[in-house]
């Protein structure tokens, strides 16, 4: 399929995970990221997410476009922080140590920046884990794992069909936007906004009316073929877990045990090296 | 839960398509350099009317989780349950106020506008928020200005996007019985 | 002895619920095991309600009254159910992009299994199976868009075969082929019925395209009603077909002009075994040289030139390699060949939407090269193949005045343009309607009444009649023929052979991207090397013409055209 999601053929240990079992790990790695503020566990899975990476076999090349995406994003959200919030890690840790002022609010503070470096962990050991799922996972994959972890299989097949329809209605876009632009349909920054939403709808009409009518056509073809008559069906691309499923599966999972305890057990979420 | 019927997964499928299409591919320059806006919420408040509020908030949460994979930013899941919150408001709304998608004459589209500026100041100012102080510990300032940001171009767009497609779509349902030749 | 009954309609009738008036009527038709069937009837004529009757659409998806019976494989259909019935009756849609619904070919095979709760080994063996089966092993791993419309159709076919079933209905499978896939797919339908010992039940406006294999009886439907069922050769020997608007085959409408009485044992059904006598032949000979000769069209001036045009697509796909090639002010030109030739390209690289590494273009001997999409379409309309893509408006009026609105014409200006040009297209009476009350014909018109508004030189039209039955068809072509004779001049891009040959006396032929062939119409069509090439079709009449000892197929082609058109008129 057209590579919207990147996914790399190579052989490595974690492309030949199932697609449940890493569906799993990267949830239950997510959570675990998302809920610590642990500095000392976020290191470690920083430092993990890396390897994994290697262990992949990924390039940087490979992923260069989407690299450059994250890190636009993460300097951005930071750069939003400390403009809204110069304070917020004094608040956090309860202590100020300043470094350096600049102008008015803005005062540079160990607390601030030890803050920002929790949030640039959290970023780090996140993304490179989405990215090595959807790098190594065949979309062909993706439904069969939602069925596997517990999605109802309907809107697990809901998935399916949206990737396999995405490269169509992409095409369908494109051509119905020349289509308009031949009639004189602006959406460049020469018109007003307001008429750049109404000259976008005059090509989003036509192209979603025309997509529900083909929902009807969709539906009855998955009909006559059986869909829908059974409480649960198989899947062709579906995949049994091997041991060394089991094995990633329990280590995530006790990953993100770890971060909950820690953050319940630890006295407050945020640890504090400043007290 | 009662099971969807098959058109239902279709309609899901397609909009979550049609949601990712829109919201990776069909970037609107706006005024504010370097940024543009996204359309998606238009179509999500307009599928969440036709097919109700589950299908809207799956179209959502699909549909933009499907965007994150693709960028690789990692994936938002505030901002990702916001959007299915968003969906599954509409739905809800719809149902509550009655809409008819099938007549959406002035009084329907006040009622679809009025539901959806509502719908998005929840969304945008309330459940992205709070998810992003629970789950990325960030201050309320940065991420309430965000949210305005978001709810303000997203009411705009749904607005006006939103609405120019409920009318189409209410117009192909106009019975030919009805009309003359002059 | 009887062969055994799958199928049996008794007196059978059926009222779609929002319809006031039922569909069908006293169907009964019984269809037995192994058999081979044509359903043919125009448009609207009840043959897709039949299908879906058989398949189990209707009454599921498509509730409404059912009276009298159906038996489907020994038991009463309603009580099967679509997925009952699904076991017993195998549907390819028309539509193949809506059939094929898995993300790969495999998967797409594999579908029917997947809902059977096949267990995922078992099932990769039957897909293999299958897949060797309807020859699409090479491609297992592709998805949708990286094979062509053939293979796409012979996995759309895999994927009701897995489920073993006895009957396989097929909606309108040659409607996005090109002319010589839709030729392998009738002989790989023939092929696995022979094999499997199917039923075959083939739904098609397009005779003379699903006769090129045998099949054992036609079912004519008209009005809701079953108007005749029997063999083709007794069909094709009476005026049925014409009555119903339904075009027969070439080759039989020459014989009836050229006035030799059909008889089914002259076996008019299979061109392969027509047997015509020394007289008949003779009597063939006489016609052709009784009709007047055909002049050829006076070479008028140029309107676009294009001089070495080449494109490569950002993935790396080189679509056009060095095309040149010339379009005449008021001309009605054809531009054919397979999917991903080349014309599809060629037309967007006219149009603006693409700009090509190298090459000239010229309109009116001034270069386009600078112009933008919006102002070549003030020269160079652009129409799409499904007028739904098209149109953004919901009144019609709005939508033929959005290209002028766009261009900011004054609105007092806007107003007659808009109505002159509703008038045109014989749209006027219905000026004040939504463009949804409108028939897929109108709306193709307000699509091209959309485009005239600007008053462009020349309009570029893809597929205008594909899907389309012969009443449809002609009323589109008549118009576009009516508004090619004011002076646009008229592109048609196309699959469809006998347009090609009966609207446009010249061709373009692409392959490879490139131009193979700039020749009349029916040249072409007598050119085995480009016909084979291009995948197009020899019309039929060049084989009646050899049958005959006409030295001369294209004249012959060219004289029947003309005389087909006056009788039609």
């Amino acid at each position: 399929m057209t590579n919207l999601f990147n996914y790399i053929d190579r052989p490595s240990p974690i492309h030949r995970l199932t697609g449940a079992c890493k569906l799993v790990c990267l949830i239950t790695w997510s959570l675990a990221a998302m809920t610590s503020f642990y500095t000392p566990l976020l290191c470690v899975l920083t430092v993990a997410a890396l390897i994994l990476f290697r262990v992949a076999r990924l390039r940087l090349k490979d992923i260069s476009f989407m690299v450059g995406i994250m890190l636009v994003y993460i300097l951005m959200n930071n750069v939003l922080i400390f403009l809204f919030s110069p304070t917020h890690g004094t608040t956090l840790y309860g202590t100020q140590t300043v470094l350096f002022r600049i102008a008015g609010p803005y005062v540079v503070t160990a607390e601030q920046l030890f803050y920002h470096f929790n949030v640039i962990l959290k970023n780090a050991c996140t993304i490179p884990i989405v990215l090595l799922f959807v790098c190594t996972t065949n979309p062909s994959e993706f439904a069969a794992s939602l069925n596997r972890i517990g999605v109802s299989y309907r809107v697990s097949y809901a998935v399916a069909l949206a990737l396999r329809y995405i490269p169509d209605i992409q095409r369908e876009f494109r051509d119905i936007s020349l289509a308009q632009q031949a009639r004189g349909t602006e959406m460049s920054k020469k018109a007003s906004l307001v008429s750049r939403l109404k000259a976008a709808s005059s090509i989003l009409i036509p192209l979603i009316l025309s997509s529900m009518e083909r929902i009807e056509t969709i539906s009855n073809a998955m009909e006559l073929r059986g869909f829908g008559k059974g409480k649960k069906r198989t899947w062709y691309s579906g995949r049994r877990f091997s041991k060394l499923d089991l094995l990633a599966m329990a280590v995530c999972v006790g990953l993100m045990l770890l971060s909950l305890a820690l953050t319940y057990f630890n006295g407050g979420r945020y640890y504090n090296p400043f007290v | 839960m009662k099971k969807f019927s098959v058109k239902t997964i279709v309609a899901i499928g397609i909009g979550a398509a049609l949601f990712f299409v829109l919201g990776r591919f069909v970037a609107i320059p706006s005024p504010v350099p370097n940024t543009s806006i996204s359309v998606q919420y238009g179509l999500l408040a307009f599928l969440s009317v036709v097919y109700g509020p589950v299908a809207g908030a799956l179209v959502g949460f699909i549909g933009h989780t499907l965007i994150d994979f693709s960028y690789g930013w990692g994936i938002w899941w505030s901002w990702v349950i916001a959007s299915a919150v968003f969906g599954l408001l509409m739905g809800l709304s719809a149902k509550v106020l009655k809409m008819d998608e099938a007549d959406m004459g002035k009084k329907g589209l006040i009622k679809f506008n009025l539901a959806q500026v509502v719908c998005h100041l929840i969304c945008w100012f309330a459940v992205a928020p709070v998810l992003d102080v629970y789950m990325m510990g960030e201050p309320w300032d940065k991420l309430l200005a965000q949210g305005l940001m978001a709810g303000v171009a997203n009411a705009v767009t749904t607005a006006i996007v939103g609405s120019l497609l409920c009318v189409a779509y209410a117009a192909t349902k106009t019975k030919a019985g009805s009309l003359t030749k002059e | 002895m009887e062969k055994e009954t799958i199928i049996s309609f008794e007196n059978f009738g059926f009222q779609y619920t929002a319809q006031a008036e039922p569909t069908l009527y006293d169907i009964n038709l019984q269809i037995h095991k192994g058999e081979k069937i044509l359903i043919a009837g125009p448009s609207g004529c009840g043959k897709s309600t039949l299908a879906h009757c058989i398949n189990g659409l209707v009454p599921n998806s498509y509730p409404g009254k059912t009276t009298g019976a159906l038996t489907i494989g020994g038991k009463n259909a309603l009580e099967l159910g679509l997925f009952g019935l699904s076991k017993i009756v195998g549907t390819v849609l028309q539509d193949s992009d809506s059939q094929f619904i898995g993300l790969t070919v495999a998967e797409d095979i594999a579908f029917a299994l997947e809902n059977d709760c096949v267990p995922t080994g078992e099932m990769h063996q039957q897909v293999e199976r299958i897949a060797e089966l309807v020859d699409v092993k090479q491609v297992l791993g592709h998805a949708p868009h990286e094979i062509s419309g053939g293979q796409k159709q012979r996995v759309g076919l895999g994927g009701v075969m897995v489920s073993d079933v006895d009957v396989l209905l097929f909606d309108e499978p040659l409607a996005n082929l090109d002319p010589a896939t839709g030729k392998q797919a009738i002989v790989l339908i023939d092929e696995i019925q022979k094999r499997t010992g199917c039923a075959v039940i083939i739904i098609e406006h397009r005779l003379e395209d699903v006769l090129y294999r045998p099949v054992d009886r036609v079912v004519l439907m008209g009005d809701g009603r079953i108007v005749y069922d029997g063999s083709p050769d007794d069909l094709l020997c009476q005026n049925l077909l014409q009555e119903r608007g339904i075009r027969e085959p070439l080759y039989v409408t020459a014989l009836k002009y050229a006035g030799v009485a059909l008889t089914p044992e002259m076996r008019p059904s299979f061109l392969p075994e027509l047997k015509l006598s020394e007289d008949q032949k003779a009597q063939v000979f006489a016609w052709f040289a009784r009709q007047p000769a055909v002049k050829p069209t006076p070479n008028p001036e140029v309107l676009l030139r294009a001089e070495d045009i080449d494109f490569t697509y950002e993935g790396g796909h080189h679509a056009l390699r060095g095309i040149n090639a010339v379009i005449h002010k008021g001309e009605m030109l054809s531009i054919v060949g397979t999917n991903g030739a080349g014309k599809s390209t060629f037309s967007k690289v006219i149009c603006g939407f693409e700009k090509p590494q190298s090459g000239i273009l010229e309109l009116n001997g001034q270069d386009l090269g600078a112009l933008s999409i919006k102002e070549r379409a003030d020269h160079i309309g652009y129409v799409m193949q499904n007028p739904n893509q098209m149109i953004s408006k919901t009144q019609i009026y709005d939508e033929v005045a959005l290209g002028l609105r766009n261009r900011g014409v004054p609105e007092e200006e806007i107003r007659p343009r808009v109505e002159q040009t509703l008038k045109i297209c014989g749209l006027y009476p219905f000026r004040n309607w939504p463009v949804s009350a409108l028939s897929y014909g109108q709306k193709k018109r307000v699509t091209i009444a959309s485009i005239l508004v600007l008053k462009p030189e020349m309009i570029l039209l893809d597929e205008p009649t594909a899907g389309q039955d012969l009443k449809h068809y002609t009323e589109i072509m008549d118009f576009l023929s009516e508004l090619n004779r004011q002076g646009v001049t008229v592109v048609l891009i196309t699959h469809d052979m006998h347009l090609m040959l009966e609207y446009t006396p010249r061709a373009i032929v692409f392959h490879a991207g490139k131009v193979i062939a700039d020749m009349s119409a029916a040249q072409v069509l007598n050119s085995p090397e480009i016909v084979e090439a291009a995948h197009l079709k020899e019309t039929s009449l060049y084989h009646l013409a050899g049958l005959c000892g006409i030295s001369d197929p294209e004249e012959f082609t060219r004289r029947f055209i003309a005389r087909d058109r006056e009788v039609r008129v």
